[in-house]
């Protein structure tokens, strides 16, 4: 029996010949990412242990993106616990204010993940990195201080289901669409401790954008990883960003599959997940009746790249923001919002009534843009609306 | 090692969100997260839960957000052990992290009732309902996983190793 993509990449990094579902293994980390919350949990966990610091300052992330800027003491004193640990470690790719960005959208930008490469993150997104054929999968506050300390941590193989992707999407299907449709058909729990494996020839029409879209909204299905083959779209990324070297692995022609579904991206619709859950998912054509929108979000490190600006800048171009609605934007990172400049975009969300707002995951958490209690919907960035979904 | 304790019911898809609202993130201070554990599911939960009681919900406990303070929540809440039909993958791995006791079992989950007097032998894996006279058969951790909870957490578990 082969191997998939996932459980070829576990096997190279616990250095064995061979994986199976189900096994339990101790594997290698190529990089441990921790944010401003779950940090601080691990930096006390980490105090714990014996061991005199970290396994390799190069090899950790800590990305303080939640509640920066401060909304409060507490929450400054969360990010000053961070960039004291990371001061004192001498970690290199620490992103202080200024630099810092939505970490999933920070870190691939900043060339640090790459394909082959196993990592952890204390974020339930970071199975983002998959969208360039690495493992990467979210964990906790205790197993992110281990994977500091030792450089490793312990996995259940998964057994996989494999998204056949064909067709091309239509002018207004993003990765997002994508994603939200899976979601909708197998539910929130439909890939639970299992890992998605996307193959076909329709990934040649999914931009990098729509990948990282994609594999971010792994776990919103329960899935432990999300993953795409490497192509010459990923491998040109890789190349633009990033100096390290990256390993493709591809999947055993019999690697086994627990499901398979065959997706037809040509035949996807705009789609949007209503509250409470991601499952929830209408696609444009189901909602007849007009709902009535309190606030928009653009944003988030599922949505907030370039990709997803350009679209909602085009939407809002000689439109502008209905009265008694709030508009938010956030480039999802520094390089983003300074792109976004230069391209005008900026200028056409403010002139449309929209505000811009420095990189945060903000109100995608609730730790600033909140909404009156009555009005509350999923705060996860599975029910963040793009403006797309209003066409 | 057992547990017991009256229980508190919930469904399918208890998210971390509810379980300890993102607004309270800005602190990571167990006692300060169990004050608002269970908040927006169950408002009264804290004023109810008394230390050893149990939560029984159905599929996907722990979804959403990954935050380690969800399982700290529950547990300086005073609850005993969690018994759901599954766990969402990064809640079962900081319960075990953690040395929260979680079990998984789908017939506990659709028999067990708000208020009823349960207890559970963590060695045998065994669920018994007090109030109705019946037991159920949890799912047994592999051997790699009772090892880290015997030692407490992962923390200690490493510690050991070395």
């Amino acid at each position: 029996m082969g191997m998939t993509m996932t459980q070829k990449i576990l096997a190279a990094a616990a250095g064995l010949e061979k994986v199976e579902a189900g096994q339990l293994i101790e594997a290698k980390l190529d990089l441990v990412l921790g944010n401003d919350i779950t940090s601080p949990v691990a930096i006390k966990e980490m105090d714990k242990m014996k061991v005199s610091g970290v396994f390799d300052k190069d090899k950790i992330a800590l990305v303080p993106d939640h509640f920066v800027p401060n909304k409060d003491i507490k929450s400054a004193e969360h990010c000053k616990c961070v960039r004291e640990f990371a001061r004192r470690n001498g970690i290199t790719n620490y992103f202080e204010v200024g630099e810092m960005g939505i970490e999933h959208a920070l870190l691939p930008e900043k060339g640090l993940t790459v394909a082959g490469d196993v990592i952890i993150g204390a974020d339930s997104h970071t199975c983002t990195y998959g969208a360039l054929g690495a493992f990467s999968t979210g964990v906790g506050s205790t197993d992110m201080a281990a994977g500091m300390a030792t450089g490793k941590a312990w996995f259940k193989v998964p057994g996989a289901i494999r998204f056949h992707l064909v067709g091309k999407p239509g002018k207004w299907v993003s990765g997002k669409d994508v994603i939200l449709h899976i979601i909708g058909m197998i539910g929130v729990d439909g890939a639970l401790y299992r890992s998605m494996e996307f193959t076909g020839d329709g990934i040649h029409n999914l931009s990098m954008d729509d990948r990282f879209t994609i594999a971010n909204m792994a776990i919103e299905a329960g899935g432990k990883n999300g993953i795409f083959p490497v192509d010459d779209i990923a491998e040109a990324y890789m190349k633009e960003h990033s100096s390290r070297p990256y390993r493709i692995f591809t999947a055993d022609e019999d690697a086994e599959y627990d499901e398979e579904y065959t997706i037809d991206l040509g035949a996807l619709r705009p789609t949007v997940a209503f509250p409470h859950l991601p499952e929830n998912t209408h696609t444009i054509d189901e909602i007849t009746e007009p709902i009535a929108i309190d606030q928009v979000v653009i944003g988030s490190c599922t949505n907030g790249r370039l990709d997803d600006l350009r679209i909602a800048a085009e939407v809002l171009t000689g439109r502008h923001v209905a009265e008694g609605m709030r508009c938010i934007v956030i480039p999802a990172t520094q390089a983003i919002y300074l792109q976004a400049m230069e391209e005008g975009l900026l200028k056409i969300f403010i002139e449309a009534g929209a505000i811009v707002s420095t990189p945060t995951c903000g109100p995608c958490l609730v730790t600033w843009g909140s909404w009156p209690k009555e009005n509350a919907v999923y705060p996860l960035p599975t029910a963040i609306l793009s403006a797309v979904w209003d066409m | 090692m057992n547990a017991k304790g009256s229980v508190f019911k919930y469904g399918d898809n208890v998210d971390t969100d509810v379980i300890i609202p993102a607004r309270y993130l800005n602190s990571s201070d167990p006692e300060e997260l169990a004050a608002h554990c269970m908040e927006d599911i169950d408002k009264d939960f804290m004023k109810k839960v008394r230390k050893g009681d149990i939560i029984v919900a159905e599929k996907n406990f722990g979804c959403g957000s990954s935050r380690e303070h969800a399982p700290i929540a529950i547990k300086a809440a005073g609850v005993s052990c969690v018994i759901a039909e599954t766990f969402a993958r990064i809640f079962y791995r900081n319960a075990i992290n953690i040395g929260l006791p979680i079990i998984e079992c789908a017939e506990a989950s659709k028999g067990i009732e708000a208020g009823d007097e349960v207890e559970v032998d963590f060695d045998s894996g065994t669920i018994y309902d007090r109030t109705k006279g019946t037991q159920f058969k949890g799912q047994p951790f592999p051997e790699f996983m009772q090892r880290i909870i015997a030692e407490g957490g992962l923390i200690n578990y490493i510690n050991s190793q070395r």
